[in-house]
C-alpha cells in the first residue's frame, strides 16, 4: 500500500516537474519546423527561475482573489496530474480519477482565471476572459462527448478503468475512437490556446486570448500561471494518450511493468509534441468569430464518434 | 436475331452520324437508321405474336407482352421524329440557332437515345435497366441544351442534376433488390434477372422490399416527371430542340414508368399489393391535380403541353397503381395514345413556333389561315389529348375514371376537377392560336406534316378499334402486372 | 484474417467513409475537395479488396481495381484538369453556417440507420453493419448537392453520392454483377465528361459556374 501511495506521488511529481520540459520541446520543435535553432528545451525552466527570483507588482485595486488565483490554477492543474494515469492505473486514488470530475477542475480553474483578469478592470483581462469563456464554454461540452465514446466501450466514466479496458482487453477496432482522437485533438488545441485558436507566441492585443488573461500578473504569480498552463498541457497530453494510445501504461504496481511505463512514457510525449508542433506550424490562425465554428466541428465529430460507437458496435 | 438487330441499329447509326452527322443529308441517315430500327422492331413484334414470349442472349433479354408493344411504340415513334426532325433541323440552322457540329451531335445523341430506351425496355436484368436509363439522361442532355441559350443550359443542368439524383435513388432501390434476391437465388447475375425474380417473388423479404420500392418510386418517379419531383421536366421540355421534347414526352416518361412498372410487379409479389398500389395511386393523383392547376398559368406553348405529359403521367400511375385488369388495361392503352398524341401535338407546336420564332402562345395566332395543315394538326392533337371522343385517349381515359368511380369514389372528384380544368386551360390556349385573328403571312417552307396525321390517325384507329393481338397483349400484360 | 477482425476493418474503413463525406460537407476548397473525393475512392477500394480477400469472391477484386483506376486515379484526373482550364482552382465558397448544416448531417445518419436497421440484420455478409452508413453518406453527399451553389462541388457532390451508393452495394450484398458494376462506371465516367463540357458551356453562357445566376426559369 505504500509502495502504491509513494508510487502515485511520484507519479504526481514527475508530472509537475516534467511540464515545463513537454512545453519546451513543443516550442523546440515548432522552432525547428520554422528553420530556426529555437532556445532550447529548457528555456521554461529558466524563464520560471527568473520570475520566482523578481518582486512582485500588483495592481492597486488587485483584490485577494487576484492574489489566490495563481494558487488556485496550479492546485487545480497538479491535482488533475495526481489523477490522471500517467504511469499506472489501479492506483489508491484512482477511483476519483473520473472523466467527468476532470473537466470539472479544468473548469474551476479556468473560472478563477477569468475572474482574476476582471478584477483588475482592464479592457484587455475583460476581453481576455470574455474570449476564454467564450471559447471555454464551447470547448467544454466537446470534451464530455469525446470522453463518452471510451467511456461507453469500457461501461466506466473512471479513466483508470477505461484504460484497462483499452489496453489490457484483445485487440479491437474502434471506429468511434478514431473520431473521438480528433475532436480530442482540437479541444486540445482550443483548451491550451494552441494554434489556430489562439498563437502562444503574440502579444498581439487584437487577437490574444491566454495573454490578456494573465497581462497584470508578474514574478511569482507569472510563473505559477505559466506553471499551471504547461501543467494543463501535459495533462491533456497524458489524458489523450491515456485515452487513444494507453499501451505501456502500468497495471500492477511492480517493477518491471512500472519501468516499461516509464520508458514508454517519454516515447510517447515526444512523438505526440513533435506533432503536436507539426501541426500548429501547418495550421494559420482562425479568427475568433471562426473559433465557434471550429468547436462544434469538434462536438459534431465526437457525437458522431459516439454515434459510430452506438450504431456499428452496439447492433452488432 | 431481331432483336439484336432492333438494338445494334441505333448503335449503328449513331458511329455512322457521328462520323457525318453534320451534312446536308445526316437527316435523312438519321430517318433510314431509324426506319431500319422500325423494321427491326416490327419483324421483332410480329415473331412474338407468332411465338410468344422469348428470351435470348443467356437470359439477358426478355421480349413479353409488356414490352414488346412498347419497343413498337419506342421504334415507330423515333422513325416519325426522325422524319419531323429531318426539315426542322435543317431550318433551325437556317435560322443560325445551332451550327454543323451542333447538328452532328444532335444527330448522334438522337440515335444513342433510341439505344438507350429499347436497352432499356428489352434487357431481362435489373441492373443493366438502370445503366441504360441513366444513359438516355446523358444521352439527352446535351440534346436539351443544344442551342446553347442561357435558359437551355440552366434546364439541361437542371435535368441533370435532377435526374442523376433521383435515378441514384433507383440504383439504391436496384441495390436492395439484389439483396433481397440475393438470399433466394444465392448471389451471381441471376439474382438481378427479372424472369428469375418473378418466379420467386413471393419469396422475397417483405421490410427490404418495402424500402427497395419507395426508392425506387422516388428514383424513377423523378423520370417519369411525378409530382414533387417534375420541376426539371417542363424547363427541359420547352428549351430543348422540339423533336428531342417530342421523344423526351412521348417515349423517355413511357420507358421510366415501365422500369417502375416492372419493379411494382415483384414488390406486390411480396407485400400483397396494398403499399405498392397506394403510393402510386398518391403520387399519380397528386401529379394529375398539381399539373392540372399549373396549366392554366404557362405562357410558353411547349410548357404548357410539358405539363400536359405530368398530367398525363400521372393518369397512368395512377391508374397501374387501382390495379385490376381494367385499370391496367387503361393504363396500358393511355401509354401508347399518349406518346402518339403528345408527340403529334409537339410536332405542330414545333412547326408553329418556328415560324413565329417564339413559343410564347400570346404571338402565335391564326395557324388555320397561315398554315392550315398545322392548325388543323394541332387542334385534333389538342382534342385528342383531352381526351375528346372518339380519340383513343378518351377511351383509357374513361376506363380509368369508371374504375376509380367502382373502387376508389374518392378520388373521383380529384381527377374530374382535373381534368376540367386541363380541359378548360389547353382548349382555352389552343383555340385563339389555331383560329385567332393574324397578320401573318404562310409558312415560306413546307412543314413534315405528315407524321403529325399519322399519329393522330392512330390514335384516332385505336379509338374505336384495338388490334386483337394488341388487346391480348394488353389483356396478358394487365394480368402480369395486376 | 479472423472474420471478427475483417469485420472491425470493414467498420473502420465505413467510419472513414462517413468521416470524408462529413469533410465533404463542411470543405470549402475546391481543390481539398477533389482530394477528399480521392481518398473516399482509395478508402472504398481497399475495402472492396478486403471483403473480396475475406470471402473469397474473387469479381470483387476486379470492382476494386475498377473503383482504384475511376475513382481514385481517372476522375480526380479530369477534376484536376476541369479546374486547372476553368481557373477555379483556388476557388473558396462561402458556405454559411456550417455547424447547421453538420448538425442536419448528424441527424441524416441517425436517419439512415434507423432506415437501413430492420433490414441490415438479414444480411449475412461480413459487411452487414455498414448498410446503414452508407445510407448515410449517400444522404449526406445529397444534402451536399443541396448546400453548393457552384458547379463543380455539386458535381463532387454527385460524383460522392455515387461513391454511397457503390459502398452500399458492397456493404448489403457482395457487390452487384460486374456487368452491372461495369455499365455504372461507364455512365459515371460518361457523366463526368459531360459535367465538364457543361461546366464550360455554362461559363460561356453566364461567366460565372455560379448555380445561382443561372436561376431564371422559375414558374411564374
Amino acid at each position: 500500500m505504500n509502495a502504491a501511495i509513494a508510487i502515485q506521488l511520484g507519479q504526481a511529481v514527475l508530472v509537475v516537474l516534467l511540464a515545463p520540459l513537454f512545453a519546451g520541446w513543443v516550442n523546440q520543435c515548432r522552432a525547428w519546423l520554422q528553420n530556426r535553432r529555437g532556445p532550447g528545451m529548457l528555456q521554461p525552466y529558466r524563464v520560471l527561475r527568473k520570475l520566482f527570483h523578481k518582486d512582485a507588482v500588483l495592481a492597486h485595486r488587485a483584490s485577494f482573489l487576484f492574489r489566490a488565483t495563481p494558487y488556485i490554477r496550479f492546485g487545480c492543474m497538479v491535482l488533475a496530474a495526481y489523477i490522471i494515469p500517467t504511469l499506472a492505473s489501479g492506483l489508491p486514488i484512482s477511483p476519483a480519477a473520473d472523466v467527468i470530475a476532470l473537466v470539472g477542475i479544468f473548469a474551476l480553474g479556468r473560472v478563477f482565471m477569468a475572474l482574476a483578469a476582471m478584477d483588475i478592470g482592464t479592457a484587455f483581462g475583460t476581453m481576455g476572459a470574455r474570449r476564454e469563456m467564450l471559447v471555454a464554454f464551447l470547448a467544454e461540452p466537446a470534451l464530455l462527448m469525446v470522453f463518452f465514446t471510451p467511456a461507453l466501450i469500457s461501461q466506466s466514466t473512471s479513466l483508470s478503468t477505461i484504460v484497462h479496458t483499452l489496453a489490457y482487453q484483445p485487440f479491437v477496432i474502434h471506429p468511434g475512437l478514431a473520431f473521438a482522437a480528433i475532436a480530442f485533438l482540437m479541444v486540445l488545441l482550443a483548451e491550451n490556446a494552441r494554434l489556430p485558436i489562439d498563437n502562444p507566441a503574440t502579444h498581439l492585443e487584437l487577437t490574444m486570448i491566454h495573454e490578456a488573461l494573465v497581462l497584470e500578473y508578474s514574478a511569482r504569480h507569472l510563473a505559477l500561471m505559466d506553471w499551471a498552463s504547461n501543467l494543463k498541457l501535459l495533462a491533456y497530453a497524458t489524458m489523450g494518450l491515456a485515452l487513444f494510445a494507453p499501451w505501456g501504461i502500468a497495471r500492477t504496481i511492480d517493477g518491471p511493468s512500472l519501468w516499461l511505463a516509464l520508458a514508454c512514457l517519454p516515447v510517447k510525449l515526444a512523438v505526440a509534441g513533435a506533432a503536436l508542433a507539426l501541426l500548429e506550424t501547418l495550421s494559420a490562425k482562425l479568427r475568433i468569430f471562426r473559433a465557434p465554428e471550429f468547436l462544434a466541428m469538434a462536438f459534431l465529430l465526437a457525437v458522431l464518434g459516439l454515434l459510430t460507437h452506438v450504431l456499428l458496435e452496439g447492433a452488432a | 436475331m431481331y432483336l439484336l438487330a432492333v438494338l445494334l441499329t441505333p448503335i449503328a447509326g449513331a458511329v455512322l452520324l457521328g462520323l457525318c452527322g453534320h451534312r446536308a443529308h445526316a437527316g435523312a441517315v438519321n430517318a433510314a437508321m431509324s426506319l431500319l430500327t422500325l423494321i427491326a422492331a416490327t419483324l421483332l413484334t410480329a415473331q412474338v405474336i407468332e411465338y410468344g414470349p422469348m428470351l435470348a442472349f443467356d437470359e439477358l433479354f426478355f421480349v413479353d407482352s409488356f414490352n414488346v408493344f412498347l419497343v413498337a411504340l419506342t421504334a415507330f415513334v423515333g422513325f416519325t421524329t426522325a422524319l419531323f426532325s429531318r426539315p426542322y433541323m435543317l431550318i433551325e440552322m437556317h435560322h443560325g440557332r445551332i451550327d454543323a457540329r451542333r447538328l452532328r451531335l444532335y444527330h448522334a445523341s438522337y440515335q444513342l437515345f433510341m439505344f438507350t430506351m429499347l436497352l432499356a425496355l428489352l434487357t431481362n436484368n435489373l441492373g443493366i435497366m438502370w445503366v441504360a436509363m441513366e444513359a438516355a439522361t446523358l444521352a439527352t442532355v446535351l440534346l436539351v441544351s443544344l442551342y446553347r441559350t442561357p435558359a437551355s443550359l440552366e434546364a439541361a443542368w437542371k435535368y441533370f442534376i435532377l435526374c442523376g439524383v433521383g435515378i441514384a435513388q433507383a440504383l439504391f432501390g436496384t441495390v436492395l433488390m439484389y439483396f433481397a434476391a440475393e438470399q433466394v437465388l444465392g448471389a451471381g447475375g441471376t439474382a438481378l434477372l427479372w424472369t428469375h425474380l418473378d418466379a420467386v417473388k413471393s419469396q422475397l423479404e417483405p421490410s427490404v422490399l418495402t424500402l427497395a420500392f419507395v426508392f425506387l418510386l422516388v428514383g424513377y418517379g423523378t423520370k417519369v416527371g411525378l409530382v414533387p419531383l417534375h420541376s426539371w421536366l417542363p424547363d427541359a421540355h420547352a428549351e430543348g430542340p422540339t423533336p428531342v421534347s417530342a421523344v423526351l414526352s412521348g417515349l423517355l416518361l413511357n420507358v421510366a414508368l415501365y422500369a417502375l412498372v416492372r419493379n411494382k410487379v415483384l414488390a406486390d409479389g411480396a407485400l400483397g399489393g396494398d403499399l405498392t398500389s397506394h403510393l402510386m395511386m398518391g403520387f399519380g393523383l397528386l401529379s394529375v391535380v398539381v399539373a392540372a392547376f399549373f396549366l392554366s398559368r404557362q405562357q410558353d406553348a411547349k410548357r404548357l403541353f410539358a405539363y400536359s405529359s405530368i398530367e398525363h403521367m400521372g393518369l397512368i400511375t395512377f391508374a397501374f397503381g387501382m390495379g385490376g385488369p381494367v385499370a391496367t388495361f387503361a393504363a396500358l392503352l393511355h401509354m401508347t395514345v399518349h406518346s402518339l398524341a403528345k408527340s403529334a401535338i409537339f410536332f405542330a407546336v414545333g412547326h408553329a413556333s418556328q415560324k413565329a420564332g417564339t413559343q410564347m402562345m400570346d404571338s402565335i395566332r391564326g395557324l388555320v389561315d397561315t398554315n392550315p395543315t398545322i392548325g388543323w394538326g394541332l387542334m385534333l392533337g389538342s382534342l385528342a389529348i383531352l381526351g375528346m371522343p372518339p380519340f383513343g385517349v378518351f377511351a383509357s381515359e374513361f376506363l380509368i375514371i369508371t374504375t376509380a368511380m367502382r373502387e376508389h369514389p374518392w378520388a373521383t372528384p380529384f381527377l374530374l376537377t382535373a381534368l376540367g380544368v386541363a380541359f378548360a386551360a389547353i382548349f382555352g390556349r389552343v383555340q385563339p392560336m389555331v383560329f385567332g385573328e393574324t397578320t401573318g403571312k404562310r409558312l415560306p417552307h413546307p412543314p413534315a406534316i405528315l407524321p403529325v396525321f399519322v399519329h393522330l390517325a392512330l390514335v384516332l384507329v385505336l379509338g374505336v378499334y384495338i388490334p386483337p393481338y394488341l388487346a391480348e397483349w394488353y389483356r396478358q400484360a394487365a394480368a402480369l402486372i395486376g | 484474417m479472423s472474420a471478427s477482425l475483417a469485420t472491425q476493418l470493414v467498420n473502420l474503413f465505413a467510419s472513414l467513409l462517413l468521416l470524408i463525406a462529413f469533410a465533404m460537407l463542411a470543405q470549402r476548397r475546391v481543390l481539398s475537395l477533389i482530394h477528399l473525393f480521392a481518398w473516399q475512392g482509395a478508402v472504398l477500394a481497399l475495402n472492396t479488396a478486403l471483403v473480396a480477400f475475406v470471402t473469397h469472391q474473387h469479381h470483387l477484386y476486379y470492382s476494386a481495381l475498377l473503383t482504384l483506376i475511376l475513382k481514385v486515379i481517372l476522375l480526380p484526373w479530369i477534376l484536376h484538369r476541369l479546374i486547372d482550364k476553368l481557373n477555379v482552382r483556388w476557388d473558396v465558397e462561402t458556405l454559411v453556417n456550417i455547424p447547421t448544416t453538420m448538425l442536419i448531417g448528424v441527424g441524416l445518419v441517425i436517419i439512415g440507420f434507423n432506415v437501413a436497421m430492420p433490414i441490415s440484420h438479414l444480411s449475412e455478409t461480413v459487411t452487414r453493419g455498414t448498410l446503414g452508413i452508407a445510407l448515410a453518406s449517400v444522404l449526406l453527399s445529397f444534402m451536399m448537392l443541396i448546400t453548393r451553389r457552384k458547379a463543380v462541388p455539386q458535381v463532387i457532390g454527385f460524383l460522392a453520392m455515387e461513391n454511397g451508393l457503390f459502398f452500399a452495394a458492397t456493404s448489403a450484398t457482395y457487390g452487384m454483377p460486374l456487368v452491372v458494376e461495369l455499365g455504372v462506371a461507364l455512365d459515371v465516367l460518361v457523366g463526368t465528361f459531360i459535367f465538364g463540357i457543361f461546366t464550360f458551356h455554362l461559363r460561356e453562357a453566364f461567366d460565372s459556374l455560379d448555380i445561382e445566376h443561372i436561376e431564371k426559369l422559375k414558374e411564374r
